[in-house]
């Protein structure tokens, strides 16, 4: 008896090690990159958008704007899940669940950015278009040149809120097997549980390590865009007025 | 009597030719005529909401006028076969509220026209645009940012930025409108030294002194129309219409002489 439950006791441990090893190797790179092609699908997206609803001819403007009212108004788990099985049962597409998440999920975050930088692009004031034009310049350049520039530094802030919500809305891609951090931490639980007498406290302190995992990389994420904020910082751009007592 | 007072044509830099703009029930323009030769400043004065700054924008078509012709030497700004980006690079403008652009330093503001719309090298657009901050005396100033200068400062930079263009002419929107009184001197200093330099000048102002002493001629405007022109010592002393000695009574009771 007690042979088979130290046999058990190391039976776990080697799966617990496994466990963490699957999470940690496995797990993370795969949150991180779907975090990363998230970022960089739906900032492409909603730049995109962005612009062409501010500038963009009247029927291109009533197609973003359909576009970002629907995505925004789904949620995240059906999108997800109309692009995997949706998809797969009655058009035959089977596309990989990384590949079905990240449309889905990069679809969400395009919708959401295009409207923090319509909203910065709207909070440049007029007059520094009527500059560049009054100068010469032609609407594009004045876009590139003066707008965009400016819009950018105005849209970090609101874009560090978005950045945390995709780096954890990656979880939900665990719906459909993605073998990111959070399905990982799934299926190690999962095994462990079923050794008697060991796996079940298991389940509680795996998800608190996720947690934290996921607290450290939306703590860096955020740390390093403040960086980037502090770096862009120009005479102008800062809060102003500030109130002192 | 009136042929061999005005100079040869090639020396009008602008002609503008009954020119109607109207916002919504609005009509602001009524049929303005008028012209500017080589060297000229005029000056236009008026009471608010007559058309003042909407003559100027149509001048170079940020406001887009119902009908009229503008002309900048031979070629015709209103047609819309000519090619506006390249006929504006020729105007300057100079806006009330200065437009800076925020995100650069003076230095860049004034460089950003030279090399984005004529292509000039950056080190060639950026000792040309330094020269021009040395004209307004603002050589120091180069690494600011609009947000770290005085109203004036920022003025004086924004004439920069018309200047590095080269312009044929430069437009005046009420330049020191948007200063306190101060700031007002150092402003209307550069523009005083601009036009003895023999630059073309359309300033829009209530600015007097300025108008008095540098203007070739004054332009009253009234309700969408030009009531008056003449030279700045017929106009002051001996104005023809009513309501332009009424109005410059005004003037003289709130800035005085």
């Amino acid at each position: 008896m007690r042979s088979s439950c130290s046999a058990l006791k190391g039976v776990g441990m080697a799966t617990i090690w496994q466990s963490l090893e699957l999470m940690i190797v496995k797990g993370l790179p795969n949150t991180i990159l779907l975090t990363l092609g998230l970022i960089a699908g739906g900032l492409a997206l909603g730049t995109l958008i962005a612009f062409t609803q501010v500038y963009g001819y009247r029927p291109l403007r009533w197609l973003c704007k359909g576009y970002e009212q629907l995505f925004r108004g789904i949620p995240v788990l059906v999108l997800i899940l109309i692009f995997h099985s949706g998809l797969a049962r009655s058009f035959n597409i089977q596309l990989p669940a990384f590949v079905s998440a990240l449309i889905a999920l990069a679809l969400r975050s395009g919708a959401y950015q295009s409207q923090i930088f319509r909203g910065a692009i709207q909070s440049v004031p007029q007059g520094q278009m009527m500059a560049a034009r009054a100068l010469g310049m032609s609407k594009t350049k004045g876009i590139l040149r003066v707008i965009l520039p400016q819009a950018f530094r105005l849209s970090i802030p609101p874009w560090t809120n978005e950045f945390s919500s995709v780096l954890k809305d990656t979880s939900i891609a665990s719906a459909i097997s993605v073998l990111e951090l959070t399905k990982q931490a799934t299926l190690s639980y999962t095994r462990l549980a079923v050794i008697p007498g060991f796996g079940a406290q298991w389940t509680l302190l795996i998800l608190l390590l996720v947690a934290l995992i996921y607290l450290i990389l939306t703590y860096a994420g955020n740390a390093a865009l403040g960086f980037l904020e502090n770096r862009l910082r120009i005479p102008g751009f800062e809060t102003k007025g500030r109130i002192e007592r | 009597m009136n042929e061999s007072q005005s100079p040869p044509s090639s020396d009008v830099i602008l002609r503008v030719e009954g020119l109607h703009k109207s916002y919504g029930d609005n009509h602001v323009l009524r049929g303005v005529s008028m012209q500017l030769c080589r060297g000229e400043t005029k000056v236009i004065i008026g009471p608010s909401g007559t058309g003042k700054s909407t003559l100027l924008r149509c001048v170079n078509q940020l406001s887009v006028p119902d009908s009229g012709h503008v002309w900048l030497g031979d070629k015709e700004i209103t047609s819309r076969y000519e090619n506006i980006n390249h006929l504006r690079a020729e105007i300057g403008f100079v806006f009330q509220s200065f437009n800076l652009f925020t995100h650069l330093t003076a230095l860049a503001n004034v460089r950003l026209g030279p090399m984005k719309v004529k292509g000039m090298k950056k080190s060639a657009a950026t000792q040309l645009a330094m020269e021009e901050l040395e004209q307004v005396g603002l050589g120091d100033k180069a690494d600011a940012y609009p947000a770290e200068l005085s109203g004036g400062q920022q003025q004086r930079v924004s004439i920069a930025r018309a200047l590095a263009m080269s312009p044929q002419l430069i437009l005046f929107d009420e330049p020191t409108s948007a200063l306190d009184p101060e700031l007002i001197g150092e402003v209307l200093e550069v523009m005083v030294n601009l036009a003895k330099d023999g630059m073309t000048m359309l300033v829009v102002s209530h600015e007097m002194g300025f108008a008095r002493s540098v203007s070739d001629e004054i332009i009253f405007m009234e309700g969408g129309n030009i009531l008056e022109q003449g030279p700045p010592e017929d106009f002051f002393t001996s104005p023809r219409e009513a309501r332009t000695r009424e109005f410059l009574s005004k003037i003289t009771e709130l800035y005085g002489e």
